[in-house]
């Protein structure tokens, strides 16, 4: 049996997202091919955490809506009143009727219905070390974990994982280099590569240090793999959080 | 709030009525979301339990649980995250037998589902009752995945899928409200698909 004690249920509360608002875009950036940086001016900002999410609704003229999730790839402003934005980071899907719109129609001054911040769990708050370990674009959450360990001057608390199939794959990538962070490449490596190309092995990851959160995103079989490579490496089940994407689009 | 500039959405004919407002069909697809490492549970130790406000807290083994009146719920299932899955067939056991076994006292009201991880999910007495929720073990005919919570999960299909906990473990019988795993970080207490009861506020 599990300890009653221990785990999700004592994770911290969080409140409910605030209503739906209408954001503004106010920049759209390529980030790899087949992914863009969205960045939202929001109305009515709240700080979010490391690892939340926003829902996205879109409204045909027939009432028709569709909504789905997207991670928050910026670190919490110091203010939000003084920094009302947020950035979204959105793969297009092949048949995603959300990210093909985002993708396709979203240019800068246009408006989108948004909701958020969402999410207790899966969230990193800058008070213990913490194992970052994404997939493609799992590195979306991740990422805003990053920028506020580097924001608040504690990148020594994060170690982040990333595996991409070939080095155009990568998001962030003149940002996210650094001696926290690790790239694997699992089909083409960049030239000079000292590591093959492979999946991600128990040897990619970091020593985990006491205390330390081990937080994975990716698709549901990165993981499974990657979770599993934790629990080989020491990692106690409970001290992993995972975030895995299914079929959205 | 009015329609936004270009988008007409996927094409459709009429919309399917089984279709909660805000979701979509997965088709054959069955999206994995879980918060937590996989377990991978042994049946041979494996229990389920009832306790709380019960005359007889109960608990059965594998073999115990299998051994009960079957059931099967045959009907759709809807996740928060927007897709439903429609059509499909799992069996097990309904929770009316497992209650009927323990004796609800007249002072539960609430249930504050426990599983074989430390994952939690509350509901209204009243939502696992009356035919409309179950403990599963299989999934179309086959013995579930442990990744969709096999060897056997909760369902409750009227309510938004993170209802139906993965590898349950039992029903804690209360007089009062206890908030789960998603529930505290926001997730809405009833999470009716119909209502939209995503997040609390909803």
């Amino acid at each position: 049996m599990t300890d009653p004690t221990a785990g999700p249920s004592r994770a911290a509360a969080a409140p409910g997202p605030g209503p739906w608002q209408r954001a503004t875009v106010t920049e759209v950036r390529q980030e790899a091919p087949g992914a863009k940086t969205f960045r939202l001016a929001l109305p009515a900002p709240v700080a979010h955490l490391p690892g939340q999410h926003y829902v996205v609704r879109l409204t045909a003229p027939d009432g028709y809506t569709a909504q789905r999730s997207y991670s928050v790839a910026s670190a919490p402003p110091p203010d939000p009143a003084a920094d009302p934005t947020i950035e979204l980071t959105v793969e297009r899907l092949a048949d995603g009727e959300v990210s093909s719109y985002l993708h396709d129609v979203v240019a800068p001054g246009a408006e989108l219905e948004v909701r958020g911040p969402i999410g207790g769990w899966f969230v990193w708050r800058g008070d213990t070390p913490a194992v970052l370990v994404g997939g493609g674009s799992g590195v979306v959450p991740l990422m805003a974990m990053l920028r506020h360990a580097r924001r608040i001057g504690r990148p020594d608390l994060v170690r982040l994982v990333v595996s991409v199939r070939t080095p155009p794959d990568l998001y962030y990538a003149g940002e996210l280099a650094g001696p926290e962070t690790t790239v694997v490449h699992t089909r083409v490596a960049p030239p000079g590569s000292a590591r093959p190309p492979g999946h991600l092995t128990v040897d990619d990851l970091p020593e985990l240090a006491d205390g330390a959160v081990a937080y994975v995103c990716g698709s549901s079989g990165f993981a499974d793999a990657a979770t599993s490579l934790l629990v080989a490496r020491g990692v106690p089940t409970d001290r992993i959080r995972v975030e895995r994407f299914g079929a959205t689009g | 709030m009015g329609s936004t500039p270009g988008f007409l959405g996927r094409r459709r004919g009429e919309r399917d009525p089984r279709l909660p407002p805000g979701q979509y069909d997965t088709g054959a697809d069955w999206p994995v979301l879980t918060a937590e490492a996989t377990p991978t549970l042994d049946t041979a130790t494996w229990s389920f339990s009832v306790t709380g406000l019960v005359e007889r807290p109960a608990t059965w083994t594998w073999d115990e649980i299998r051994a009960l009146p079957g059931a099967t719920y045959d009907g759709d299932i809807h996740c928060v995250t927007t897709w439903s899955k429609l059509g499909v067939t799992f069996a097990g056991v309904s929770v009316d037998t497992l209650l009927a076994a323990a004796g609800p006292r007249p002072t539960a009201a609430h249930v504050l589902v426990s599983c074989h991880t430390d994952y939690t999910t509350n509901l209204p007495l009243a939502d696992l009752t009356g035919g409309k929720a179950w403990v599963v073990w299989e999934f179309d005919g086959k013995p579930l995945d442990r990744q969709h919570g096999g060897p056997a999960r909760l369902l409750v299909p009227h309510r938004y899928f993170w209802k139906s906990a993965k590898w349950v473990a039992g029903l804690r019988l209360l007089d009062h409200q206890e908030r789960g795993f998603w529930e505290i970080n926001g997730y809405h207490d009833r999470g009716d698909p119909w209502l939209e009861q995503r997040y609390h506020g909803d």
